[in-house]
């Protein structure tokens, strides 16, 4: 039995010891990103940046999207300094600027910063100081079946409105074949169908706020955009809609059975590669639909890279985003992986490019449903709010998740329209009650 | 414990064994099928069962990608460290419970499991702030201590119930011959209560190992354990089944040979028959 | 049978313990009391004030707080009643002698090894999926129409993800407390020509009492802290279907960041435990003595 103890003893002698950490350099930059596609060719591209920058590691840690939220929104409110550069999105960057947590980045001429999209530029900027690097931006647009829409005789124009997108979903779906003619985010979430309601709202003159902060949900355009959704999902939707989000219903693109998807621009490499889907070769895209009220329901999304006003390194951090967001970055990534595989949507040469445009198909539009979004002015009418399918206010992660469970209760069949509007209003005024608006 | 069982029975319950096993594994096995398909193969409708085109290729991805065996060393440090910390500290206390009980040991005992009722989720921040000013944040040691006081309501309350199925009178005879407290407990307690401490190991591994809250919201680049590997393969924007498939399949591994190695002796060792 | 040399030692020895339990417990819990009476977001500094009880007010006072509380007992209750039950059954099953044994034991162990967001995932995506999923195909392939499970039984949905989590811990605990069971107790029974299931109601069931109240506590600690579930398959909803009181308490701390609030909803989360445990304790308490 000495012996057994004698072994617990070593054991955990040996297991204190090697709780020893290995001290950091100065220059150890530890990089926070998501897990997306075009971050992980960063990381895997790297090496072209520490060759040039001897003195300088990087060391990552990439998670998927709601950990890495929420691991760097409590490290940077609590000063904790794990992280010198930062990725995060159009929806932190106003709220992290004003609290001045982010170090303001001023670039040389080399890096060209007018050559930044401007709906961009203008997510990511307070009064004209960029305070986030973009890496890469989305919009949403219409994916759709080229074959299914020939097969109906349909013809999808450039810029369709929701009435035809309606008939259109209507007329090709074939619930017996499993074809939906249209695939909808519906899980409850800010950024599952929240992200696509809002958007969509906006376009039916809707909004979230009035500009006393007054919740919006009592009015009529809300009512009509949830309930042309709600009717269309029903008529033209696949099952379990209620639950499915962004990767659901790519996999259910992917594997022909969505006549149409409305969804991120990023979306349409996947859809379109013939290693992951099978109707890579019968994809079509147009630009969000809109309903005569002059705006689409698209909105901007940018994955960007930020300096957290904590760091001790904030020169090499600044080198580092400087190279990873610069024209030089795209090229290299052309040359090591070929054009498609450039970051999309950040800058204006790219899409002045016709290698790109060439190896993208969906370039153009990809360009054009980004322009018009305007997260400064996303509604029809005025809002006290920046953000084109969120609202920059702290508080929007809740309500907005909250919001979303009461709409997937009614896309669930579970509450009609008018009880999912009318427990959204009370729970909005509710929140916002008690974080104190109007302020 | 060999009673002779007519072979007919034998089979049957092989048969039936077998096939609630295999349901009950089926998900763990559909995952690792997956880490071996393609992504475009891996959401393929109808489902392909064994006759697609098997690939390492998502095994050579995370391979590049990641640095598994610096989150598998993590992943070890801290769930055995914690366990053997706990196991030291909760030992002695267990024993105290069951051998020299006062009216208050049960209060003390619920009080103890009470404190795990906390939604570590609620105090996060608190904990967060406490690790900062420590300077804990990200290293195996704070996460090993946090690990270890998790865990420990646990580990003192299945010590105390194994322990409470050892007669006291074995105790008692061996303080009559003038054994001193010490002796007694490492002489005669323990080897009696080697099966209940080896399950409550193997079980307080398996439960730090995965832990997927404190052991993702504590650590960065450093400490990050096997959880946190996971967590950079799981909904990604694009397919990600195959890959998460390959991700979890490494993670899985080693504790399921762990399982597999432990699980003789465990279950063997369990019996006390000869005790009473 | 205690002297009170032993009781003195028996005190010191519980005392590192204690003393540990205490610090853990006491340090965040005093912090969280605190936090739960100030205004205090993260992502709002600078702003902190005395709120008194409005966290409190607000927190029981949201309409989903009735709801997340049934739902907890729900999903707690549920997941006890799979997991111990099929737990039992699988004891009986796994402590009888077959062929491959050692290898059916080991899988029905496995699923405890898995990480709760990849089971999670891989159970909505790739199994209950009502178009994409196994159990679709398989239910068109018998000519039945697919179940959206998510959206027509979101909670037991998740109910069955956690109990198949959950299950193999019961398991692998009723199957040692059965091992332990004296074999020449069950043959003198055999003898006396009680049957299988009067064996099982008057020997077998009142020895693995104890473990069964093991399983129950513990398991009903884990299960009440259950949220990554949720937060992967249905955040929530549809409508409140699936929000249970940890869910409120993550959306308070990690959604809005209100370290007030969710201090707040920790508080009742633990005074709401409490009460469980309590009431469990009443129900099965005799059992520890």
């Amino acid at each position: 039995m000495r012996v057994r103890l004698c072994a617990v003893a070593t054991c955990s002698a040996m297991a204190i010891a090697a709780f020893g950490t290995t001290g950091a350099t100065a220059e150890t930059l530890t990089i926070a990103t998501v897990n997306n596609g075009d971050m992980i060719r960063m990381q895997k591209l790297a090496g072209a940046f520490t060759e040039k920058n001897p003195d300088i590691t990087l060391e990552w840690v990439t998670l998927e999207e709601n950990v890495l939220r929420q691991r760097v929104t409590t490290d940077i409110a609590t000063k904790g300094g794990q992280y010198d550069i930062m990725t995060i999105g159009t929806y932190e960057v106003p709220i992290w600027a004003a609290q001045d947590w982010l170090v303001p980045l001023d670039f040389d001429a080399d890096y060209d910063v007018d050559d930044l999209l401007p709906a961009i530029r203008a997510g990511l900027s307070i009064d004209g100081a960029l305070y986030a690097a973009p890496f890469y931006g989305e919009s949403s647009f219409v994916m759709y079946r080229k074959d299914l829409f020939d097969e109906a005789g349909l013809e999808m124009p450039e810029a369709p409105t929701w009435d035809f997108i309606g008939e259109a979903a209507r007329k090709i779906t074939d619930k017996g074949n499993e074809i939906y003619g249209i695939c909808l985010r519906g899980k409850a979430g800010w950024g599952e169908n929240m992200a696509f309601l809002t958007a969509m709202a906006n376009s039916f003159g809707a909004r979230w706020f009035d500009m006393d902060w007054n919740p919006q949900f009592d009015q009529p355009q809300w009512k009509e955009a949830l309930q042309f959704y709600i009717d269309l999902m029903k008529d033209a939707g696949p099952p379990g809609a209620s639950s499915n989000g962004f990767n659901e219903n790519l996999a259910l693109f992917q594997t022909g059975k969505c006549g149409m998807w409305i969804d991120a621009t990023v979306a349409a490499s996947f859809v379109s590669n013939p290693d992951e889907s099978k109707v890579a070769d019968k994809v079509g895209f147009a630009l969000a639909p809109d309903n005569g009220l002059g705006k689409r329901g698209n909105w901007l999304w940018a994955w960007s890279l930020a300096v957290p006003a904590g760091s001790q390194k904030t020169d090499a951090a600044k080198k580092f985003i400087a190279w990873a967001t610069s024209k030089e970055y795209s090229e290299l990534v052309a040359e090591k992986e070929g054009w498609a595989n450039v970051p999309p949507g950040t800058r204006t040469s790219l899409y002045a490019n016709p290698a790109y445009q060439e190896a993208a198909p969906f370039a153009d539009l990809t360009l054009k449903s980004i322009q018009a979004a305007d997260p400064t002015h996303p509604t029809v009418d005025d809002v006290p709010y920046v953000g084109v399918q969120f609202v920059a206010i702290p508080e929007f992660q809740g309500i907005g998740t909250a919001v979303g469970q009461q709409f997937s209760a009614a896309l669930a069949g579970q509450t009609t329209v008018d009880q999912a509007l009318a427990g959204a209003q009370a729970l909005t005024a509710r929140e916002m009650q008690k974080a104190g608006y109007p302020k | 414990m060999a009673r002779s069982i007519p072979t007919r029975t034998r089979l049957g319950f092989t048969l039936v064994g077998w096939l609630v096993g295999l349901l009950i594994f089926f998900p763990i096995l559909w995952t690792v099928l997956t880490s071996f398909k393609s992504e475009g193969t891996a959401i393929a409708t109808p489902p392909q069962f064994l006759f697609f085109q098997w690939t390492a290729e998502n095994y050579a991805e995370v391979n590049s990608r990641s640095d598994y065996f610096k989150h598998f060393m993590n992943s070890v440090v801290i769930s055995v460290g914690s366990t053997l910390l706990g196991l030291l500290i909760a030992i002695p206390a267990a024993w105290a419970m069951a051998f020299a009980p006062t009216k208050r040991t049960k209060d003390v005992l619920l009080w103890m499991l009470s404190t795990k009722m906390l939604p570590a989720v609620g105090v996060l921040v608190p904990i967060y702030l406490l690790f900062r000013d420590t300077g804990l944040l990200d290293t195996r040691i704070g996460l090993t201590a946090v690990l270890t006081m998790s865990n420990l309501p646990i580990i003192v309350w299945m010590l105390y119930t194994y322990f409470r199925e050892i007669p006291g009178d074995i105790l008692e005879a061996a303080r009559m011959d003038g054994a001193s407290l010490a002796k007694e407990i490492v002489y005669v307690l323990t080897p009696m209560a080697v099966p209940g401490i080896a399950s409550t190991l193997l079980l307080n591994i398996i439960l730090a190992w995965n832990e997927a809250f404190w052991t993702l919201n504590l650590t960065a680049a450093k400490a990050a354990p096997l959880t946190a590997f996971i967590a950079s393969y799981s909904s990604p924007e694009g397919l990600f089944w195959a890959k998460l498939s390959a991700a979890s399949t490494l993670a899985i591994a080693p504790i399921l040979v762990l399982g597999w190695f432990s699980q003789r002796q465990l279950v063997r060792g369990l019996t006390f028959g000869a005790v009473k | 049978m205690a002297t009170l040399q032993t009781r003195a030692s028996a005190r010191l020895m519980m005392t590192p313990a204690v003393v540990l339990l205490l610090l853990w417990m006491a340090v965040p819990l005093a912090m969280t009391l605190y936090f739960s009476m100030l205004r205090y977001n993260l992502l709002m500094p600078g702003m902190e004030e005395w709120a008194g009880f409005l966290n409190y007010r607000f927190f029981l006072t949201d309409p989903a707080f009735f709801a997340g509380l049934l739902n907890t007992l729900l999903l707690v209750g549920g997941v006890l009643a799979i997991s111990v039950g099929g737990g039992i059954l699988m004891a009986l099953l796994l402590d009888q002698p077959f062929f491959g044994q050692g290898l059916v034991r080991l899988m029905v162990i496995a699923p405890f090894f898995v990480m709760p967001t990849v089971s999670a995932l891989v159970w909505k995506n790739m199994l209950m999926h009502p178009v994409n999923g196994l159990f679709a195909w398989l239910a068109r392939t018998f000519g039945l129409q697919p179940v959206d499970w998510f959206g027509q039984a979101p909670l037991f949905s998740i109910v069955m993800i956690v109990s198949w989590q959950w299950l193999p811990f019961a398991t692998l605990i009723l199957l040692t407390a059965l091992q332990s069971l004296d074999s020449e107790q069950k043959e003198a029974a055999e003898m006396d020509g009680a049957g299988a299931l009067s064996r099982f109601i008057y020997i077998v069931l009142p020895h693995m009492a104890r473990a069964i109240t093991v399983v129950v506590l513990i398991e009903t600690i884990f299960l009440l802290s259950v949220f990554a579930e949720i937060l992967v398959t249905t955040n929530g909803g549809p409508g409140v279907q699936t929000t249970t009181v940890t869910y409120l308490v993550y959306v308070q701390a990690l959604l809005q960041f209100d370290v007030g609030g969710a201090s707040a909803g920790g508080i009742v989360a633990v005074v709401l435990a409490n009460i469980v445990a309590i009431f469990l304790v009443r129900l099965i308490g005799k059992n520890l003595d």
